[in-house]
């Protein structure tokens, strides 16, 4: 491969980190231009979904960066989804009179690491994605810098989030160290028929590090905390990209490095899937406070997406791309949803702000009852569909101990039910406290498109994600 | 003849040290940067010793990735915390604990 080739297969990245660094140069010399910064941010992220979508695919510099068909799946939603995150965030921030320039600019950066993430072909470009996405969100993080609860969700996110980094790396030069390279298909040559000890003590190190990342439990502590702190515009980001990302990056390891040791790493992921999905259940009873609430809620999701996972098949991949996308969009649309209430300039975060809210806004009270409702995992929303897809898959196994854990996170969504259940009579029984202000426009355009797309819009996207995710799974290169 | 497994217990050690200094320290931030610092160089003289043993040179290709990084993330954290110091005016880790949890 040419080096001219190896730059066609990184178009993406590379409009995304020109156009960081051109945009960071023009903020610098005219931070007012904010409006014509966030176009121009968007601007990109769409250019760089586009190359992503038709671009050329194949194994460039030596095979640290894939550009396949998961690779491009992921890199469309997640560039799209970043768009709607600059839309959101700097509307929120002007009206809170924050005039910082870096916000467009850090989303792209994030969206840059998360990009390289979904198309990692090497331990080191593992580390670099991880990296550059991470930095970039402990700083979205706090970016409101007067509130102290921003600065302190921050504060813990960097904690914790380099404490998993270090982990994610320890398990990386172990496994350098003992399989004798950093690619993943050199490594899956080694570990085929059986991994050595040392191979999979650093694999267990990098799952755990991967499963902070997307905030599965036993290592989600940090959720609640930032989800509460960061700016809500912000955490509309946070629980939907950077997750799939995150998972694609799971999945890709696992199937194209670790294949020939999916017995060992089942085990570990049929844990994590079990202990997030109760976890994200019995947690999100006792909270108060809906962004802790959604905190737990996500916390639970992610379990299902790994139970897609932890299925080792090409089916589970196909589940658990579909789940993830289907998510990030509810999500989105639900934290959309909180970005846009407030009443008399305070946000409304309590589930008890909420009430009387479909007598006065029905617009996004039906919205938030539709992202409640996908999110339970009730026909026809959204999620129904979503789960629909990592259960069959699941069972499509015919493992005893996924079947198992299947059924026990059907249990789980049971118990869940009750949070989700008890927002929406809130909502719609109770009586208000009082008048809400004004919506913002942006937000609650994001919220009702995405409640449309949760029901009914999802039917007939869902023709067109199964191939797409079909085909993205398929790159993974494992059994059906 | 000191060998590959004494440079791995060094780095096994004093990635312990590092976790623990997260997970124990009770006093100050500053010193949970230093313990995720000590966490990356453990990391590196891993790297670095696996690399002389397969003789192989991109193990210590990974480890000038892991120190430029470390860089950034310093500096990263080091500014968040000046932003969380201007908010509460202590940086002491009991302070931190606004949100439950």
């Amino acid at each position: 491969m040419t080096f001219s080739q190896d730059l066609a297969l990184a178009a993406p990245e590379l409009i995304l980190a020109i156009g960081a660094l051109g945009l960071l140069v023009v903020g610098a010399f005219a931070p007012r231009a904010t409006t014509a910064l966030m176009l121009a941010s968007i601007g990109a992220l769409i250019l760089a979904a586009w190359a992503a979508a038709v671009g050329p695919i194949g194994r460039g510099f030596s095979g640290g960066l894939i550009a396949d068909n998961a690779s491009a799946f992921a890199k469309v939603a997640i560039y799209l989804a970043s768009a709607v995150a600059i839309l959101l965030g700097q509307k929120w921030f002007e009206r809170k009179a924050i005039r910082n320039f870096e916000f467009p600019i850090l989303i792209l950066l994030a969206a840059l690491g998360m990009g390289m993430m979904a198309s990692a072909g090497d331990l080191i470009s593992l580390y670099m994605g991880v990296e550059l996405h991470s930095l970039a969100l402990y700083v979205l993080a706090a970016m409101h810098r007067e509130d102290a609860k921003a600065s302190e969700a921050g504060l813990k996110y960097f904690v914790l989030g380099a404490l998993s980094s270090g982990l994610l790396l320890y398990g990386a030069s172990l496994i350098y160290g003992f399989a004798g390279s950093t690619k993943f298909d050199e490594i899956a040559a080694v570990v085929q028929g059986g991994a050595s000890t040392g191979v999979l003590f650093g694999l267990v190190f990098l799952i755990c590090g991967l499963a902070f990342k997307v905030s599965a439990a036993p290592f989600h502590m940090w959720t609640p905390d930032v989800y509460e702190g960061a700016p809500t515009p912000v955490v509309a980001f946070f629980a939907g990209a950077p997750k799939l990302a995150a998972m694609v990056l799971f999945a890709r390891v696992l199937a194209e490095g670790f294949a020939g040791a999916a017995d060992q790493w089942r085990q570990v992921l049929v844990l994590i899937a079990l202990l997030s999905i109760f976890v994200g259940a019995f947690a999100g009873l006792a909270q108060t406070n809906l962004k802790r609430l959604w905190a737990y809620s996500s916390i639970a999701n992610v379990g299902y997406a790994v139970l897609g996972l932890a299925s080792g098949s090409s089916e589970g991949m196909q589940a658990m791309l579909v789940f993830m996308v289907l998510y990030m969009i509810d999500v989105t649309g639900f934290f959309a949803c909180l970005t846009a209430l407030s009443r008399n300039g305070r946000p409304m975060e309590t589930i008890g702000d909420m009430a009387g809210l479909f007598k006065e806004r029905p617009g996004i009270a039906l919205a938030m009852t539709a992202f409640s409702l996908s999110a339970l995992g009730l026909p026809p929303f959204s999620g129904f569909w979503a789960k629909f897809y990592v259960f069959k898959a699941a069972l499509g196994v015919g493992e005893p101990m996924i079947v198992i854990a299947a059924v026990l996170g059907l249990v789980g969504s049971v118990v869940a039910a009750f949070y989700y259940l008890r927002l929406i009579k809130v909502m719609w029984f109770d009586t208000a406290p009082g008048q809400t202000d004004a919506l913002p426009r942006e937000a609650q355009v994001v919220a009702i498109s995405a409640a449309l797309f949760s029901f009914p819009v999802v039917m007939g996207a869902l023709i067109f994600l199964d191939p797409a995710a079909k085909a993205a799974a398929a790159a993974f290169g494992l059994a059906s | 003849m000191i060998g590959l497994t004494h440079y791995l217990a060094v780095a096994a050690i004093l990635f312990t040290i590092g976790v623990f200094g997260i997970f124990v320290n009770r006093k100050n931030i500053i010193v949970i940067l230093m313990s995720i610092e000590l966490i990356l160089l453990a990391v590196n003289i891993n790297l670095v010793a696996f690399s002389v043993y397969l003789h192989d040179v991109v193990g210590q290709i990974y480890a000038m990735f892991v120190l430029t990084v470390a860089a950034a993330e310093a500096a990263v954290g080091l500014a968040i915390l000046v932003t969380f110091f201007r908010n509460r005016g202590d940086i002491s880790v009991d302070d931190v604990s606004m949100m439950k949890g």
